[in-house]
C-alpha cells in the first residue's frame, strides 16, 4: 500500500503503453454507452467529422486515466479531481503512452497532485492534471472521508 | 479579407446576441434511464483493463469502500438515455444543452476539447443519478484546423436519489462550421 509518506514531488509514475485498435475505440464507446458515430462509424468520422478514423471518446479516456492512477495508488487511492484537455484525437493504430509526475503532496490531508501526459509518438494527445487522495498512513482509508474531510 | 476571416465575421455577427441569451441557462435533465449495476461496471473495467480489486473482489470492496462501487470516472454512463425505450418520457439527449446550443448557433459540428470532474460521493449499484446542465461560458469566435466556430463550457451537476452530491463535471466544447478545404 502506498501512503503520502512514500511520495515526493517529482516522483514519476510507471509508464503505461496502450496499443489502440478499432476494438479499443468501439469497446470504450460501448462501455460508456456513447453511440456518437465518430466513435464507431469510420465513414461518418471521415466524411462528417473530418477526422482520419474513429477515435477514443472522452469518457473512455477518463476511464483509462483513472485506471492508470489507481494502478499506482492501489485500492485505497480515491480520485478527487481530474482535468484533461484533448490536443489530438487518438485513432486505431496509435500507441498511447501514459506518463505521470507528482507535482504536489499535502501530507497533512493526504492529497497528491499529478500532471499526466498521454502521447502518441512525439505528439501530446491528452494532458491531464489530477488530484488523488491516498492514505496518510497504513491505518487511513480515503474512502471513509466525508463532509469537511473530503475537499477535492 | 480571407475566407476564414469572412466566416469569423459572419458567425460573430449572427451569434453575438445569442451569447448573453444562452449563458447561464439551466436544464434539469432529471434521473437517468439506467440505474448503476454491476454489469455496466464490469464492461467498464473490462474496456479499460482495470485490475483494481475493489471492482473484482467483493471482500476487498466491502473492506475498502463499504461494498461495490462504480469507478468514479463512469459518471456519464448514468446520464445517457436508452436509445430505445418504449416507455420513454420526452427524450433528453446526453449533454442536451450542448445540442440546443449547436442548433441555436447553427454550428453543426462539435468536439469535446476539455473536461474537468470533481468527485464526491461514490456511485453504488442501485443508485439512480440525476443531472442538471448549465451553460457556464460561451467564448469568442475562432478558427482552427477543423473549422470556424465558438468554444463553450457546459457544467453537469450529478446527484444521487437521496440528493447527495456525486460530482460536478465541466465539458469544454468547440462547435464549428467545417473549413472549406
Amino acid at each position: 500500500m502506498i501512503t503520502v509518506k512514500d511520495v515526493s514531488v517529482g516522483d514519476s509514475l510507471p509508464v503505461l503503453e496502450l496499443p489502440v485498435t478499432a476494438r479499443t475505440v468501439v469497446q470504450g464507446a460501448a462501455s460508456t454507452r456513447d453511440w456518437q458515430p465518430q466513435h464507431h462509424d469510420h465513414a461518418w468520422a471521415t466524411t462528417r467529422a473530418g477526422t482520419k478514423d474513429i477515435f477514443l471518446n472522452t469518457p473512455n479516456q477518463a476511464g483509462w486515466i483513472e485506471r492508470y492512477l489507481t494502478d499506482w495508488t492501489g485500492a485505497r487511492g480515491r480520485l478527487g479531481r481530474m482535468k484533461f484537455r484533448m490536443r489530438r484525437p487518438v485513432f486505431p493504430g496509435d500507441t498511447l503512452v501514459f506518463k505521470g509526475t507528482v507535482t504536489a503532496v499535502d501530507a497533512a490531508d493526504g492529497w497528491v497532485d499529478l500532471d499526466l501526459a498521454l502521447t502518441v509518438g512525439d505528439e501530446t494527445a491528452t494532458e491531464c492534471s489530477a488530484r488523488v487522495a491516498i492514505p496518510r498512513d497504513t491505518d487511513d482509508n480515503p474512502w471513509n472521508r466525508r463532509g469537511d474531510d473530503w475537499r477535492p | 479579407m480571407t475566407d476564414t476571416a469572412a466566416l469569423e465575421r459572419e458567425i460573430g455577427e449572427r451569434t453575438a446576441a445569442l451569447v448573453d441569451e444562452w449563458t447561464g441557462r439551466e436544464l434539469d435533465a432529471g434521473p437517468g434511464d439506467v440505474a448503476c449495476e454491476r454489469g455496466y461496471i464490469l464492461a467498464w473495467v473490462e474496456a479499460t483493463e482495470n485490475a483494481n480489486p475493489i471492482y473484482w473482489d467483493e471482500a476487498v470492496a466491502r473492506e475498502t469502500t463499504g461494498g461495490w462501487i462504480a469507478p468514479p470516472s463512469m459518471l456519464s454512463v448514468w446520464m445517457r438515455p436508452l436509445l430505445f425505450n418504449p416507455g420513454a418520457r420526452e427524450q433528453i439527449r446526453p449533454l442536451e444543452m450542448h445540442f440546443r446550443l449547436k442548433d441555436a448557433f447553427a454550428l453543426p459540428e462539435g468536439i469535446v476539447t476539455g473536461n474537468e470532474i470533481v468527485f464526491h460521493e461514490p456511485v453504488r449499484p442501485g443508485d439512480v443519478i440525476s443531472t442538471r446542465l448549465t451553460v457556464a461560458e460561451i467564448g469568442p469566435v475562432r478558427s482552427n484546423r477543423l473549422g470556424t466556430g465558438r468554444p463553450w463550457t457546459i457544467d453537469v451537476t450529478y446527484t444521487n436519489q437521496e440528493g447527495g452530491l456525486v460530482a460536478v463535471e465541466s465539458y469544454r466544447m468547440f462547435c464549428y462550421v467545417r473549413s472549406a478545404s
